[in-house]
């Protein structure tokens, strides 16, 4: 692997750039692998950087049906934060940002983490009541979180307007300072670079078409479009898709896919300091470094693999940004796309092994995995590595739907998220 | 946003319309009978279907009454609309969107 740093960029800048080499091989599936990925987003990539980095798996593939870091990897607002209300999910996700803080440094990839801070707007007395609560359940789980009021909310993010006579009048606010965005094609890049420097093979532009089972029911092969590879091991990272996959294995899930769309503005100087969340009226901001406004809005109605939604449903969010930043009334919007959501009854992944040996699967963050991509890969490589949950994700199993130990954060919010 | 033909009223906007999950799910009979995958089967499995989808619609905003429709979630195209009770309908395998 070509090391980046300061240094290597102006040696190689002085003889012409010529001397870079692709980030990764582009590999073709070998007969057997020890252990494969089904799906080649950020949870996939990192899972298999993590098999071959911290449990010594290097003879392994990730094999994705498109390009890797296409799906939904590529499509969300990049928001990071941990202030998840119960106990499970806060250790599940504050794992998670732990391992953005230093992720740059370890993958030897600029991954743009930038802890800006996410503020969660109050707009009813009903919002406080659940802010406050996540403030002080977060805080006795040692996540950060503070309650802010609404003038303090305005000095935090000046663009706010906290004018009692809209709408949905700003009433206070909850504060992750630890929270923030990062760049979500290069964590994907990062991943893949670094799992191919451990020798893990890429391979992109191969779709599972099924799973071949031994006489005890267990995996023996993947059956792809580039042909079969033998494997005992597999770990599904597939998002909106897995349901499809799984149930290739004959596993059904309590999982349903949805449209979920955002759209970016016009790039615009620095204006925009840190993340703003409104869950109340659905909208969802931060600017990047590149100066576009990133805007995120809610899941459409129905369910739906076709990546796009209906414009009413931007058009709903951006009715909620111009009322709260009326400085941004009159900026264009660019682009809008969808990507097609994994959601669980309960808003809660499942980080798990399914009933089939030697099929693990990870899914179900719905509208919120990409905060998530460095925690849950990290546990799934330790589920798949080990055949047993890691102590973070032994909750997230399916079969807490049959037992009733649902990780409610659904009802936490109020809202998917 | 999608146009949705609702068997009482006719042609509509999505937005008068709220989605109602998967169709014929019908509640066990005698709820009590059900074991732990079976109660859970019912209330959290769904097929979440790539291709031909059987669902229910409500005509929230209009005449308020439950329909399903057959609707292709890779096009969001509607193959079909019945009315609640009636069985899924067999589609022109020949295809057409109507």
């Amino acid at each position: 692997m070509q090391r980046f740093s300061a240094f290597s960029i102006i040696r190689r800048g002085l003889t012409g750039n010529e001397s870079w080499r692709p980030q990764w091989r582009r590999a073709s599936p070998k007969a057997s692998y020890d252990a494969i990925i089904v799906g080649g987003g950020g949870h996939g990539l990192g899972a298999a950087y993590y098999l071959a980095k911290e449990h010594g798996l290097t003879n392994i593939a990730v094999i994705e049906k498109g390009w890797i870091g296409g799906g939904n990897t590529g499509r969300n607002t990049t928001i990071i934060r941990s202030n998840y209300l119960f106990d499970e999910s806060a250790a599940l996700y504050d794992h998670s940002v732990k391992l953005w803080e230093d992720l740059s440094q370890v993958l030897n990839y600029n991954v743009m983490f930038s802890p800006r801070g996410v503020m969660m707007l109050a707009h009813n007395v009903h919002d406080i009541q659940v802010l406050k609560r996540h403030v002080h359940a977060n805080r006795c789980n040692g996540v950060d979180n503070e309650w802010l009021s609404a003038e303090q909310a305005k000095e935090f993010c000046p663009p706010l307007n906290i004018s009692p006579d809209i709408r949905y009048p700003v009433l206070g606010a909850a504060l992750q300072r630890r929270g923030g965005t990062a760049r979500h094609d290069a964590v994907a890049w990062g991943y893949a670079r670094a799992a191919d420097a451990l020798g893990v093979d890429i391979i992109e532009n191969c779709e599972v078409t099924g799973f071949q089972k031994d006489a005890h029911g267990a995996i023996e092969a993947v059956q792809t479009t580039r042909g079969l590879i033998r494997t005992k091991k597999v770990g599904v990272s597939a998002a909106g898709n897995t349901s499809v996959v799984l149930g290739l294995a004959g596993v059904s899930l309590p999982l349903e896919s949805f449209p979920l769309q955002a759209l970016v503005s016009e790039p615009i100087k620095p204006a925009f300091p840190c993340v703003v969340m409104s869950n109340t009226i659905h909208a969802y901001i931060s600017q990047s470094d590149k100066g576009e406004l990133v805007i995120g809005a809610g899941t459409d109605a129905y369910t739906s693999y076709t990546q796009r939604g209906g414009l009413h449903i931007n058009t709903h969010t951006l009715d909620a940004i111009c009322e709260l930043f009326p400085m941004f009334r009159r900026m264009q919007m660019l682009r809008n796309w969808g990507g097609i959501v994994d959601v669980t009854p309960d808003r809660s992944p499942i980080i798990a092994k399914t009933p089939v040996p030697g099929l693990y699967v990870n899914c179900g963050w719905g509208t919120g995995g990409f905060k998530a991509t460095p925690g849950s890969a990290n546990v799934f490589a330790w589920t798949i590595a080990r055949d047993e949950p890691h102590p973070i994700n032994a909750p997230f199993t399916i079969e807490r739907f049959r037992d009733g130990f649902l990780i409610d954060e659904a009802a936490a919010a109020a809202v998917a998220h | 946003m999608l146009l949705i033909q609702c068997p009482y009223c006719g042609p509509r906007p999505e937005l008068e319309f709220a989605y109602g999950g998967q169709a014929h799910i019908a509640r066990p009979l005698k709820p009590a009978d059900l074991n732990d995958d079976e109660w859970a089967a019912f209330l959290y499995m769904r097929v979440n279907t790539k291709g031909v989808h059987a669902e229910r619609w409500r005509h929230a905003r209009g005449c308020n009454r439950f329909f399903n429709a057959l609707r292709d979630t890779t096009t969001d195209h509607f193959l079909a609309v019945y009315k609640t009770g009636e069985a899924r309908p067999a589609l022109n395998t020949a295809g057409g969107h109507s």
